[in-house]
């Protein structure tokens, strides 16, 4: 989120459209992350001339092209980086990262490791396929072992990097999860803006061609209520229409799946989700779905000072009751004076 | 002034002359850089020019003792202008064996060495390799020696303060200088106030640093005289009257670029990331937060460029600093900033190479890398300094084209610059022309386009938050005037050829020289560091009579206009570099001139005499 400086103007969907031709292949999960972030742009009050969408490379960060913003398509894994000045320079923008399992985690995991950890001011959608599409389909780390592609034609025998474990790892304070086609995205995506800090949010996003239906397991409409648990601040971890929750089993201090009778969650032990506790978050972000149901929404959410304040505020500091004289700067240190006849000690 | 009488007849008949070479060597922990800046500074306040040559090991703590533990400083001071840290010292200061060992075959003959013998023990010698002790056994023969137990008399002179052992043999520094200051007629008195100041919290350490020069003074007074320690005296230089201060090319690009971002009314934003010997300027910038300046310590080289491109895309002067393996890591970012034609100014500070190489040696091998060294048709302006006091014309000159044409510019410098220190007459800022830079805020007549060309074909600067001026940019072919992403093959060679138009048509100042004539038998055609024994051996041969002229270039890329034509009207051109032959190249490539080379790349400053000697084998 950022401090509005212009004033906010009512805008609809229309006004967050580029005229350029989207060039994703059809089908493909981008698309309906691209129009969850138009309709979610215009509810969150700021304006298209004070927000930035940053990318990196692949087909996740088309993304800038298509959206009717000041927009920065850059190098493959080094968007953070960029945004770091831009938010540094500009603390007023309202940046946005949009970034995939390879740009993000692979080449890019070290920017966005630092991003997170110091906390910039900025949204991360990671669009997570668990493949490389635009270099046609080789593994991402986010794989699952044993998938095959091109440059793993046996399998591959890495074990994945989990996204939302990452980013807690690395000091984020706010951890969410969507899908593409999800219709709660959008309450995610505001949730994320109105978090002032880093922001990361992992979006699972069918590749319809190199790893279609990935993720149908828990995305797939039929039976979502048993494979999906959206989570909101304050409310038990129910899923299942409420016959099933989340508890804790204190003595092994780790995570369980209880049933639930006659909605009484509160005799099953079943946890209310609180976005500040951030040992909980670490259980959630690891839970091994199939075992567990897929958690998803707001999984943690507990700001801190952020970055670009931070370093405005300790310059502003360091410059206070200083004039900014250069000449007398250059001056600065031991000096003499040569005159006509020679050095005046 | 020093009570040691030294009529002018001795002063004259001294073997020393009005310019001295003094090199003080010793362990990494024996303080020779400090040492070496405070006899600078000594040197400045006496009127003197002078030129330095800071000489460290890679390692932080070397073990004690050894020969790759040895730490240099090499001032060259004189009466008359003085060009370089010269080529052979008159006087070596060696503290131990070590540093006795690996700077004495560069003392002159005849010159004078000073060694502390209370470090001449068995173990130290065993450390230095040696099997007898020089100092002993007349291998020292063709030098004067004289054999000083430095260290117990710094003992003897601190022992009122009640140090321990270890901390009054770290006075040594101080009351070696305290000799060197009374050898050379210096006051000591800036000396003292330094001192007391650096030790203010610790009042006794001060008084006992001063106790240790007040002693290494005395010792030169009243000992002996009639031995090969005599006080000279070194005139002051006659230098144009003004303001002087001592500068490092680590300063001169920090203040340089302060001047520039001032000049074009812009806030700077500097991403760096920690590197040999470009650090120093990161240090330098992140004090200077009153002046605009953010400075941000990147996760990695990477960052540091990208983060710096981020902010000039928000609208500031961005600007990153690295040395060679760090420059290779910003290759990519400089051509995303190539291709969206933004303002970035990137600071190369030339290290041995390749690979990690020799991180604390000069060299000026990174010229391909500067000119050539992207994917793709990548050109760059590339500014190159000569000295610690050019490092802030060249910062300026780079931020001035990197706003005036919106494109990334290389400043190279390098290790020598960097660290060495130079007399500087502090600049009049009022005489510097501001080049304010305006951004694109509305609509202009015709339409917006944000790749749209002025006369220098430069493309607005668009500042993020700007109302209806909404636009993408990013690393893939750019349609020519829209932006948009466009494959077409026309295109492409349309873009290619307006980003090298733009850089061709570059406003570089004409091609000067430096000393001698427009045409004639021999140019010396130089860049960067080797200003200094390029400029004195021409002006030696010169004065033998020969007919020699020094070309030095600043503007690498683009070269001046004028560049070619007096390259051809010289019979002979030849271009020292330290590097295996980059500039060269170039211009033949450039000009079809038959440059040739003369090379070094040793991790040292070239000497005068090598460059005299190219000189009168070319003329042959």
């Amino acid at each position: 989120m950022n401090e509005m400086t212009t004033i906010a103007r009512t805008t609809t969907l229309k006004d967050w459209e580029t005229d350029q031709e989207v060039r994703w292949c059809p089908g493909c999960g981008d698309y309906a992350i691209l129009k969850a972030v138009q309709r979610t742009m215009p509810e969150i009050g700021t304006t298209p001339e004070n927000t930035v969408f940053i990318s990196g490379i692949g087909c996740s960060s088309r993304f800038p092209y298509y959206m009717e913003t000041y927009g920065f398509h850059t190098i493959h894994g080094r968007a953070p980086a960029f945004a770091t000045g831009l938010k540094l320079a500009n603390p007023n923008l309202d940046v946005w990262i949009v970034t995939g399992d390879g740009d993000g985690l692979s080449i890019g995991g070290n920017h966005t490791m630092h991003l997170i950890r110091r906390n910039l001011d900025c949204q991360i959608m990671l669009f997570n396929n668990e493949i490389y599409g635009l270099t046609k389909g080789q593994y991402s780390p986010t794989s699952r072992v044993g998938t095959t592609s091109p440059s793993t034609p046996y399998g591959s025998v890495d074990r994945p990097a989990q996204p939302a474990a990452f980013a807690l790892g690395a000091g984020s304070r706010f951890v969410a999860r969507g899908f593409d086609v999800s219709k709660k995205l959008p309450e995610v995506l505001k949730a994320a803006h109105a978090h002032k800090g880093a922001a990361f949010i992992e979006i699972f996003q069918n590749c319809i061609v190199y790893n279609k239906d990935v993720f149908e397991d828990f995305a797939a409409p039929k039976g979502a209520e048993d494979r999906q648990l959206w989570l909101e601040n304050g409310e038990p971890m129910l899923y299942a229409k409420g016959t099933k929750g989340i508890a804790l089993d204190a003595e092994a201090l780790h995570l369980k799946t209880v049933d639930v009778v006659d909605g009484d969650w509160q005799s099953a032990g079943v946890i209310v989700h609180d976005v500040t506790n951030r040992s909980v978050a670490h259980m959630l972000v690891e839970m091994r779905f199939g075992e567990f149901p897929m958690a998803l929404g707001v999984l943690y959410d507990d700001p801190r000072p952020t970055f670009e304040a931070d370093v405005w505020r300790q310059n502003a500091a360091a410059a206070e009751g200083k004039t900014a004289d250069l000449q007398s700067l250059l001056k600065k240190g031991q000096t003499w004076t040569v005159t006509e006849g020679g050095p005046d000690l | 002034m020093a009570t040691a009488v030294v009529d002018e007849a001795d002063k004259r008949q001294s073997p020393l002359s009005d310019a001295v070479v003094v090199r003080f060597a010793g362990d990494s922990g024996d303080g020779m850089q400090l040492t070496g800046g405070q006899f600078t500074l000594s040197s400045a306040l006496a009127g003197n020019d002078f030129a330095t040559f800071p000489d460290f090991p890679a390692e932080i703590r070397a073990p004690q003792g050894t020969l790759f533990g040895v730490s240099a400083f090499q001032i060259n001071f004189g009466s008359s202008a003085i060009d370089t840290a010269g080529d052979a010292p008159d006087v070596l200061v060696a503290m131990n064996p070590a540093a006795l060992k690996t700077n004495v075959p560069s003392l002159k003959q005849g010159g004078l060495i000073i060694a502390d013998e209370g470090e001449f023990n068995d173990r130290n010698l065993a450390k230095a390799k040696y099997d007898a002790n020089p100092l002993d056994d007349g291998s020292l023969a063709k030098w004067q020696l004289l054999k000083l137990n430095i260290s117990q008399l710094t003992m003897d002179a601190v022992k009122p303060f009640g140090l321990g052992n270890k901390e009054a043999l770290r006075c040594k520094n101080m009351w070696t200088l305290g000799l060197a200051l009374w050898m050379f007629d210096r006051d000591r008195a800036p000396l003292v106030d330094w001192l007391n100041a650096k030790f203010a919290k610790a009042p006794d350490l001060a008084a006992a640093n001063i106790a240790a020069l007040n002693a290494g003074h005395a010792y030169g007074e009243t000992a002996e005289l009639a031995g090969p320690l005599q006080q000279h005296h070194v005139d002051p230089a006659p230098v144009a009257p003004g303001l002087y201060r001592t500068l490092t090319g680590a300063e001169g690009i920090a203040l340089g670029l302060v001047a520039g971002a001032q000049l074009a009314k812009l806030p700077m934003f500097f991403g760096g990331y920690p590197i040999t010997p470009a650090s120093a300027i990161l240090h330098h910038l992140s004090r200077l937060k009153e002046y605009d300046v953010t400075t941000f310590q990147a996760e990695d080289e990477i960052a540091a460029i990208c983060s710096a491109i981020g902010a000039s895309y928000a609208g500031s002067l961005g600007v990153t600093s690295s040395s060679g393996p760090g420059i290779a890591l910003k290759g990519e970012a400089m051509g995303l900033a190539i291709m969206t034609e933004l303002p970035l100014v990137i600071v190369n500070s030339q290290r041995g190479g390749p690979s990690t190489g020799l991180p604390t040696k000069t060299e000026q091998s990174d010229l391909y890398q500067a000119v050539y060294g992207r994917n793709g048709d990548a050109p760059m302006p590339v500014i190159a300094a000569r000295s610690p006091g050019d490092a802030f014309e060249c910062a300026v000159e780079a931020v001035r084209i990197a706003v005036q044409y919106m494109t990334p510019v290389m400043l190279l410098t390098d290790g020598y610059i960097a660290n060495a220190a130079e007399p500087w007459a502090v600049p009049d800022l009022t005489t510097y022309e501001a080049f304010p830079v305006e951004f694109l805020t509305e609509v202009p007549e015709g339409g917006f386009k944000p790749y749209g060309r002025d006369e220098k074909l430069k493309r607005p600067w668009v500042k993020p938050g700007t109302p209806g001026l909404l636009h993408r940019i990013g690393g893939i072919e750019k349609e020519i005037d829209t932006g948009h992403i466009n494959y077409e093959a026309s295109n492409h060679q349309a873009m290619t050829d307006i980003r090298k138009a733009k850089i061709d048509g570059i406003a570089v100042p004409d091609q000067v020289v430096e000393l001698g004539a427009e045409g004639g038998k021999l140019a010396v055609v130089g860049w960067g560091s080797t200003f200094g024994p390029i400029h004195q051996a021409v002006r030696r041969k010169r004065a033998e009579g020969l007919d020699v002229s020094h070309v030095h270039i600043r503007h690498i890329w683009p070269l001046p206009a004028n560049l070619g034509a007096l390259l051809k009207s010289y019979d002979k051109v030849i271009v020292p570099e330290m590097n295996t032959g980059q500039l060269k190249t170039v211009l033949r490539d450039q000009y079809l001139v038959d440059a040739q080379p003369v090379n070094k790349v040793s991790g040292q400053p070239f000497t005068i005499a090598e460059i005299e000697a190219a000189i009168e084998e070319a003329l042959k």
